[in-house]
């Protein structure tokens, strides 16, 4: 099987790459080992936040945050979007600090986007918060989407360009066959011009046949969700100083998460639910809205993500060989950017650079 | 309670209890844990307290459980009722729930008993109120004493419903109909294994019984029934369904349905135990040994959770996984357990002639399983109907965990219970697919639903 490029990896990362390089005339495969985001991308709680983003994503996150407003225009499906902010809560002058520095820092950087609201405009746009929360960090223009329909959308729309998409095909081995790069999966063997690794927790089982291993840890990462309840909350919830993240979806159901590690076998892929730090979360969101005390828990789960010791993603040339590329290790918050990830790639790809900075995701930075 | 035992057990029915008093018998610290208020599971509901003019009126099969109980009883086992498991690990670790207190427990083995449920299968109709499933008819009568006061309409497939009928008609009840779905292909397909049904003949024997005392009471029973449904405003008003080729209606308030039970698999399955489709009992069913091992070390299973094979098996399971439990914690030696369980092994058989004619006679027709109607809700709690997982599968999702990320069937407080199965056979249907390939919603813990306060009370128990 022969493309211009392949891309390992099916999750939203290697279809938002897929499709922009195929609208820009490239044949594209995209090789998946289990199904299209079947580990991070489809059990994401699907958070469009550019608030709280480590400095050098924001240029990427700003870009990301415009495309998602007019996502219909890209994939032809609005991907349930919904954009009521998100916030992130003080509940004492402490917390309050470590806000307005954080905010004064993104001013100094010359972005607007987050702000500081006091108390009273906190209890405004959540009424049902504990009365103990002294003000949050804002950013009015994010909010959520539903992770497994905007994975559907990606694959959709790329397919509809021409994108091949390779279930259960696993990667063996990579070789380059003269100038072109030849893989070895389960179903075969591909050929191209281009190799793409965007293969989340697995991508340094690819850069390491590439000769360039990075120090990616897989970590399975928890959510809970509850059963349906009467709307009560608008922003999707964050706290400056415990692990929290919480939204009511637009079925009225509430997804908890907030950096929960699950116990995690990385080669069988088993994930075992850590009950003890869901009871922590539980107590958590307790203490934020203390009426949903009664409300079920009706499934937990944990998807397994690539995290990087520096928190950001490589975004990268591969430094060892030509014609080789890399996008992974988003380290549990890359849902929104995954319609940037495809732009930024394609023109790094075809063009030599992207128009935005990437160079802090540089894969050499490890060293 | 410990917060570790030599053997937990998870049930309170025939197969729980028997284990349990089995591991009991030789002194291995051992608890059954009951999501149940009383003792006796779903066959034996109430039988340590019901009152004995209902007891009989119930049959000498119910009977049966009074034993059980008793010795049970007897035996150094300790008992928790009203305890919820929500959780079950590979390293046999269980949440349980007791008074909104929610703690971690461990033990070396455990027996998973969890019994069986009925099948929901959907049909046009079947969320009216006033349409329930036959179990629920029983569990309201045998715990309660409560009846249909106004006549009820008996329509599905299986012995239970025939046990049902008989029941209601010795405790007065006006049985309008019993409309069985069992295509009469069925009776011709399901001959050949008739001879060895024979062996087990005090089942036909009963089954024929039931029937006639029916018939001499002069309740309609209709063979070959199809199209069922339940119509109605905002209330099951009428049944109405195909016969004989011709179209025809009830007036009822009340339906009672039965589709024959299914293993009850969430704890096994979120304990990560391998599961396989069992066509001829229609259902999934965790894989297991003669002795009720599963593929993960020290969990085993026992009665109807391992496959349905009735009560009486049950009991015999429930000993056989008692004695390899204690083979297991070196309690005993494997020439003891081998000859210790050779009675039951061979109950266990005796009692098995049976299935393959009953599953044979009482296969479901696909038509029913894969919800054929498109207006039908097929998931409950978040309202998919039958025609939008088809456009699910049309639109290239095309395994049942994919359907359920897409169309949030299953998501719901039930978490997919009621419609796991459906979506399966819905999905096979039209992709021409095995049930199997197509596969049933990963589980996804807690097993049974907490509240936030009742999770984070983990918080202040240790946990082991």
């Amino acid at each position: 099987m022969n493309s211009d490029v392949i891309i390992i990896g099916g999750g939203l990362m290697g279809s938002s790459i897929a499709l922009q390089l195929a609208m820009r005339g490239c044949s594209c495969s995209v090789i998946e080992k289990d199904s299209p985001g079947r580990h991070s991308s489809g059990v994401s709680a699907g958070g469009l936040r550019l608030l709280n983003r480590d400095p050098a994503e924001i240029p990427l996150s700003v870009e990301a945050s415009k495309m998602w407003r007019d996502i219909e225009s890209l994939l032809d499906s609005d991907c349930d979007a919904r954009f009521p902010g998100q916030i992130r809560v003080a509940e004492n002058k402490a917390d309050m600090e470590k806000l307005e520095q954080r905010a004064a820092l993104v001013r100094s950087l010359g972005y607007e986007h987050e702000e500081i609201i006091g108390k009273e405009e906190l209890y405004q746009l959540v009424p049902a918060i504990s009365p103990h929360c002294v003000g949050a960090l804002i950013n009015r223009t994010d909010g959520y989407a539903r992770p497994y329909h905007a994975l559907t959308a990606f694959r959709r729309k790329a397919e509809s360009v021409g994108v091949k998409y390779y279930s259960s095909t696993e990667v063996y081995r990579v070789e380059k066959e003269g100038e072109n790069w030849q893989i070895k999966t389960s179903q075969g063997i591909f050929n191209s011009s281009i190799l793409v690794n965007c293969a989340g927790a697995w991508a340094n089982k690819i850069s390491t046949m590439l000769d360039e291993s990075v120090p990616l840890t897989a970590k399975a990462l928890m959510l809970m969700v509850t059963e349906k309840l009467p709307h009560f909350v608008d922003p999707v919830m964050g706290a400056a100083s415990r692990k929290l993240s919480f939204k009511q979806m637009q079925n009225g159901s509430l997804i908890i998460g907030g950096a929960l590690v699950a116990k995690l076998d990385f080669e069988k892929e088993k994930t075992d639910i850590d009950w003890a730090q869901l009871a922590e979360s539980a107590e958590t969101v307790v203490s934020f809205f203390p009426q949903l005390k009664d409300v079920r828990i009706v499934r937990a789960w944990a998807g397994i993500e690539s995290f990087m010791p520096d928190n950001i993603p490589v975004i990268s040339q591969s430094q060892t060989h030509d014609n080789a590329y890399h996008a992974f290790g988003f380290s549990a918050h890359g849902f929104q950017l995954s319609p940037v990830i495809g732009k930024v790639m394609s023109q790094l790809i075809l063009d030599g650079q992207s128009e935005l900075p990437i160079q802090p995701f540089h894969i050499g930075r490890f060293k | 309670m410990k917060s570790h035992y030599q053997l937990l057990v998870i049930g309170g029915g025939p197969a729980g209890l028997a284990a349990a008093t089995t591991a009991a018998e030789q002194g291995v610290s051992c608890a059954v844990l009951d999501e149940q208020a009383m003792l006796g599971g779903q066959i034996y509901r109430s039988i340590e307290t019901i009152p004995d003019q209902r007891a009989q009126k119930l049959g000498s099969e119910y009977l049966r459980g009074k034993k059980i109980a008793a010795t049970f009883r007897e035996s150094s086992a300790e008992y928790y009722p009203n305890t919820k498991v929500w959780s079950l690990n590979n390293e046999r670790e269980v949440g349980i729930l007791q008074n909104d207190q929610a703690s971690v427990i461990t033990a070396d083995q455990i027996i998973v008993a969890s019994g069986a449920l009925e099948r929901p299968v959907p049909f046009p109709g079947w969320t009216l109120p006033g349409v329930m499933q036959a179990g629920a008819g029983q569990i309201l009568y045998k715990s309660a004493g409560i009846v249909p006061d106004n006549g009820v309409v008996l329509a599905g497939s299986g012995p239970l419903l025939l046990l049902l009928a008989w029941q209601y008609l010795h405790a007065g009840v006006e049985v309008k109909a019993l409309l069985d779905v069992t295509p009469l292909a069925n009776h011709i397909t399901a001959l050949p294994k008739f001879p060895r049904a024979l062996l087990a003949h005090h089942y036909l024997t009963k089954g024929i019984g039931y029937q006639i005392e029916l018939k001499r009471a002069g309740i309609p029973m209709l063979f070959g029934v199809s199209d069922l449904r339940a119509e109605g405003d905002d209330q099951c008003q009428r049944v109405s369904f195909k016969h004989s080729g011709k179209q025809k209606t009830i007036e009822s308030e009340l339906l009672l349905t039965h589709f024959g039970v299914i293993p009850h698999i969430w704890l096994t399955q979120s304990a990560g135990c391998h599961h396989q489709w069992d066509g001829s009992q229609q259902c999934w069913r965790p894989q297991h040994d003669e002795w009720g091992n599963t593929d993960i070390d020290g969990i085993l299973v026992a009665g109807d959770g391992a496959g349905i094979n009735g009560a009486r098996s049950a009991e015999h399971a429930g000993r056989l996984a008692g004695f390899e439990a204690l083979f297991a914690l070196d309690i005993i030696s494997q020439k003891e357990r081998d000859s210790k369980a050779a009675k039951d092994r061979k109950w266990m058989q005796d009692e098995r002639h049976i299935r393959p004619f009953l599953e044979k006679y009482y296969q479901i027709p696909q038509k029913l399983l894969a919800t054929a109607d498109d207006e039908t809700i097929v998931c409950r709690c978040e309202e998919v109907t039958a025609g939008e997982i088809r456009q699910a599968v049309k639109d290239g999702h095309d395994n049942s965990n994919q359907v359920k990320f897409f169309t949030r069937c299953g998501m719901g407080p039930c978490q997919g219970r009621q419609c796991t199965n459906a979506v399966a056979h819905i999905v096979a249907d039209e992709k021409d697919m095995s049930v199997e390939k197509v596969g049933h919603f990963r589980g996804r813990p807690p097993v049974a639903p907490l509240t936030l306060e009742q999770l984070a009370s983990l918080k202040n128990k240790e946990v082991s």
